[in-house]
């Protein structure tokens, strides 16, 4: 695979002519923007650029994108996106799911492309609830959603998309929010990782589900409940006044309050605050389970541990079982036991 | 029928059919394909017919557990695996239970005693030995202990009684081999390969398929036991093969993606009895093929519709159940116009219905059987060596008009072993794939833009690779509006669309249909499709050596149907439309063409006999001099299924 050749572009190039139809206020505007602020950042070509969606209204997502787009069918993008890379392992792909999408319809979909590790972006853009079909609860709807299909509530426990990708087999496991500012750097964090890089984007129906993220994503208060995760650094939150340890004893994650040290800043190993490895999976299973609430959201980078894709492995099976062998079709399809009718008489061959 | 004069074979007779019966484990596939090879080596023209249970290890010596494998082989054109048969192997009680009402009275019973213990007989219900009564009274019965006789053979290598006795199905195939005056050598070579880290078990077989052998020639002197010989049919000159469906399919593939020039990406999920594509495609890699096994039947029409998106042909490949889990992905293929093609090997339905038996009732499937007007081109197989030629087709269509095609091909033609002489690649016309590489179109300021939906004169969109420069669009299921592929619900552009996409596809150029056996006009068509090839010809032979006024026509393209065959049916009197199935192809002639097509039909998940069709040809003609297709007794028994009878 070919070193993709760095392009100068800015977010105008990345924007088409098609008249947006999300309605007005999602947080899919929001994503929109950020993904097409970063694909400059990363020199990224559109030519070689292809986003590849499902259905719901993220699937939409690739109409407004002014590169290759492919909007397929429900919950089958994972699929169709697989077939791209083995035919060309050199386009750079976006898939685009939602809640419903990747986790309903096509749950076996995304569990399969995640666990043999395809190399593309995957964005799940998660709002809890079906939009495109007016409203009814999703896979990750919370207990109790009231929709126009569970009027009295719904009672089936929500997947947790984090914790699902992980589960799968993913190699990278990111989170962030539709209108976080910090979104473009998990994206780029998931475009240099090769594999597949799964990305959670919580994303505000406006609709449907209004708001229904504004307990760790409402500017006002956001530094206690978000924890911003960064490789090499204390997992600090509240200002640094807070962070998470590993009580050693029942293996499991608590929130310890973090004092100012002598020189003002916070004293976070004196508190125990354990440092944030991407490569360790086992913190990451932890990250993904932790019930918000009691602790924070972690957000950022949750895991990133690459290992060989799936194409790449493809592609070095056909180089092996080709190397010298003679693609001849004739000889092939004149294999095995033959024999050769000459007039009348049979000569075996 | 005790009465009915025996009619035991002739010593140099034109055809035989051989039927091999045993036990699931008795390896009877192994022996009919290895005597199978050894027939086409001696120059016979042949068709075999594999059955087999769906159950992988049946326990031991139940009716269900019966294994069979007929091949008929002869001096003269061979094209169906024959009705009856002459000489009926049967490993076991469960095998001469399941087979014997199908033998020709006054065939020939090769029976093994040592099998026939009072436990496998019960197993088979039988009361008491039917080799010991009179119960075989109509046919030529040859029973001896073939248990003790291998396990006396193999003894100097030392092997244990149980698998000693593995090596009973080579010794029957060296009694078989002498009946028929076969060569043993391509089998000792052909043991010798499979064995190869294992010598002393390639000895043991050699040495049981010796002893068969010679035994054969001792036996001679005493009863029934005698030898044939069947000479060599006249063929055309050139070179010749054994080939299945199966791998005339995958062959057929190869080709029809170096006829294009482009890499083939196959996505496939197992399933009986389409997964022998995807096997022997998968040990294709040198030619440019990507085999891809899918977490299932959808996910591999999505990939291969991904990769066919990205420049490559894609196919994907299932029978029945599989294809309607695909459905909706096609018509994905269908809105996007993406070449793709699509294998259905059907089998005995509704829903899992009858994995390994065959059946030809996914016509409408493949006609009809998608949401929306999502009209796709509809390719059959009539032969195992047929469906090289029709895999090519499907291609072809495929990628000049930018559409998914399905390919029919059955359970029979599969497993079936036909000779084929090898085509030559290089007499074929290749269809070169064209990707668009600049912008198509003008827009209204008379600039250079491009429009993705722009028809060619066949009403082919054009084939735009992603990575291709400044040619970024973007396609999906949603209507497109005409020229630029815009999402666009209109009333009038869907309307403009949906005849677009239908008339491309009736436009695609089909062959005349040609009248195979007979004349264009007269009293009676037989119109066949797919695998009841051999059964119809065979029949309308017949009736037309007795100057019956028959012809047969077999159609091969299903979707579009040929410009001519309307006319042509409309020629004669009377159409009759034989079918492993209740009447579908019937019902599309009468709707395309309000022809009074009469069904004949079948759904017993085998093949349909000569003797049926050549009873309904003579129905046509009571009364007619020298006609005796109607006083053919159908024998109902052929090929019974071990569960029916169990």
């Amino acid at each position: 695979m070919n070193a993709p050749v760095k392009i100068e572009t800015t977010l105008k190039d990345w924007e088409t002519d098609q008249e947006v139809r999300w309605c007005p206020g999602c947080g899919d505007y929001a994503i929109l923007k950020a993904v097409q602020r970063t694909l400059p950042q990363l020199g990224a070509d559109p030519s070689n650029t292809c986003f590849i969606s499902g259905i719901g209204c993220s699937s939409r997502f690739p109409y407004y994108m002014e590169t290759y787009g492919f909007h397929t069918i429900h919950g089958r993008a994972p699929a169709v996106a697989t077939g791209v890379k083995l035919a060309n392992p050199d386009l750079d792909i976006w898939l685009v799911t939602g809640d419903g999408d990747g986790l309903s319809i096509g749950g076996n979909h995304l569990m399969h492309v995640l666990r043999r590790n395809v190399n593309m972006q995957i964005m799940l853009f998660n709002n809890e609830i079906y939009g495109l079909t007016k409203g009814q609860a999703s896979p990750t709807s919370r207990e109790g959603t009231k929709s126009p299909s569970t009027p009295l509530g719904s009672y089936d426990h929500p997947a947790r998309p984090a914790a699902f990708a992980l589960g799968s087999g993913a190699r990278f496991v990111g989170r962030g929010f539709d209108v976080s500012k910090n979104l473009p750097d998990v994206l780029k964090a998931a475009h240099a990782h090769q594999g597949a890089a799964f990305i959670e984007i919580f994303q505000n129906c406006i609709v449907y589900n209004k708001d229904v993220f504004d307990d760790f994503a409402a500017p006002k208060g956001a530094e206690d409940r978000q924890l911003w995760l960064e490789n090499g650094k204390p997992m600090l939150f509240a200002k640094d006044t807070k962070g998470l340890t590993l009580n050693r004893e029942k293996l499991c994650l608590e929130v310890v309050d973090v004092a100012a040290g002598e020189d003002g800043s916070p004293d976070w190993e004196a508190a125990d605050v354990i440092v944030h490895d991407v490569t360790n999976r086992t913190v990451a299973h932890m990250l993904v389970e932790m019930p918000f609430g009691p602790f924070p959201m972690a957000l950022g980078v949750l895991y990133d541990d690459p290992r060989p894709t799936f194409e790449s492995a493809v592609v070095e099976e056909r180089a092996r079982a080709s190397a010298g062998k003679d693609a001849n079709l004739a000889k092939l399809l004149g294999k095995g036991q033959t024999w050769t009718v000459s007039g009348t008489a049979q000569d075996p061959v | 029928m005790a009465t009915q004069a025996k009619a035991p074979l002739t010593e140099n007779p034109e055809a035989v059919v051989v039927r091999f019966a045993g036990d699931s484990g008795d390896g009877m596939q192994l022996t009919g394909g290895q005597f199978t090879l050894s027939t086409a080596l001696a120059g016979n023209d042949l068709a075999t017919f594999p059955d087999f249970p769906a159950e992988i290890r049946a326990p031991q010596g139940t009716l269900f557990g019966v294994s069979a494998f007929q091949i008929n082989f002869g001096s003269r054109e061979i094209n169906t695996a024959g009705d009856a048969p002459d000489v009926l192997v049967a490993m076991n009680p469960a095998a001469l239970k399941t087979n014997i009402a199908a033998l020709k009275p006054g065939g020939l019973v090769i029976a093994d005693t040592g099998a026939f213990t009072k436990r496998n007989l019960d197993k088979a219900h039988y009361s008491a030995n039917p080799l010991e009564d009179d119960s075989l009274a109509k046919y030529d019965v040859l029973a001896f202990d073939i248990s003790e006789k291998t396990i006396e053979a193999v003894k100097p290598f030392g092997l244990g009684n149980k698998d000693a006795l593995r090596s009973k199905n080579m010794w029957t195939l060296g009694l078989a081999l002498w009946m028929f005056d076969r060569p043993r050598e391509p089998i000792h070579d052909w043991l010798k390969a499979k064995f190869k880290s294992k010598p002393d078990i390639a000895d043991a077989n050699i040495a049981a398929l010796d002893a068969g052998h010679a035994y054969g020639e001792t036996a001679e002197l005493a009863g029934p036991m005698k030898q044939y010989t069947i000479e060599p049919v006249e063929s055309d000159p050139g070179l010749y093969r054994t080939i299945t469906g199966a791998e005339a399919v995958s062959l057929g593939l190869v080709a029809g993606a170096q006829l294009a020039e482009l890499p083939m990406f196959f996505g496939g999920y197992p399933i009986t009895p389409a997964s022998a594509i995807l096997h022997h495609l998968a040990r294709l890699k040198e030619f440019g093929v990507t085999t891809f096994q899918a977490e299932d039947e959808i996910a591999a029409i999505c990939a291969a519709i991904g990769a066919s998106y990205a420049g490559s042909l894609g196919v994907t490949s299932s029978s029945g159940p599989g294809i309607a889990l695909k459905g909706e992905a096609m018509g994905l293929a269908i809105m996007t116009e993406l070449p793709l093609v699509i294998v259905n090997s059907q089998r005995g339905g509704p829903s899992t219905g009858l994995p390994t038996k065959t059946e030809q009732s996914d016509l409408y499937q493949a006609v009809y059987g998608r949401n929306g007007d999502a009209p796709m081109p509809v390719v059959s197989c009539s032969s195992p060596g047929d469906a090289f030629e029709a895999a090519i087709e499907a291609c072809r269509i495929a990628v000049e008009y930018m559409t998914p095609v399905m390919l029919l091909t059955d359970g029979y033609i599969a497993n079936a072993a036909e000779p084929w002489k090898v085509p030559d690649p290089a007499n074929y016309t290749p269809f070169p794939a064209k990707f668009l590489e600049q912008k198509n179109g003008t827009d209204s300021a008379g600039g250079e833009t491009l429009l993705p939906y722009k028809r060619d004169e066949k009403g082919a969109r054009p084939w735009i690779k992603p990575g291709t420069p400044d040619l970024m669009h973007r396609i999906g299921g949603i209507e497109k509006a005409v020229d630029t592929g815009h999402i666009d619900y209109a009333p009038d552009n869907h309307q403009a669309m949906t005849d677009a996409r239908r008339d491309k596809v009736l436009g695609v150029a089909v062959p005349d249909q040609e009248v195979c056996l007979g004349d264009t006009s007269g009293k009676l068509a037989v119109v066949g499709w797919g695998s009841t090839f051999g059964p119809i010809h065979q029949a309308v032979r017949r009736a037309r050596a007795k100057g019956v006024d028959v012809s047969h026509i077999h159609v091969r393209y299903i979707w579009p149907l040929p410009g001519n065959l309307g006319d042509l049916l409309k020629s004669f009197d009377h159409v009759l439309v034989p079918e492993m199935n209740t009447g579908q192809f019937k019902t599309v002639l009468r709707d395309q063409f309000l022809v009074d097509a009469q069904p004949l039909t079948k759904t017993s998940g085998q093949p349909f006999q000569i003797a049926e069709l050549e009873e309904a040809i003579g129905k046509f003609f009571d009364g007619i001099e020298g006609n005796e297709g109607g006083e053919v007794p159908v024998n109902d028994q052929q090929l019974p299924s071990p569960e029916a009878d169990g």
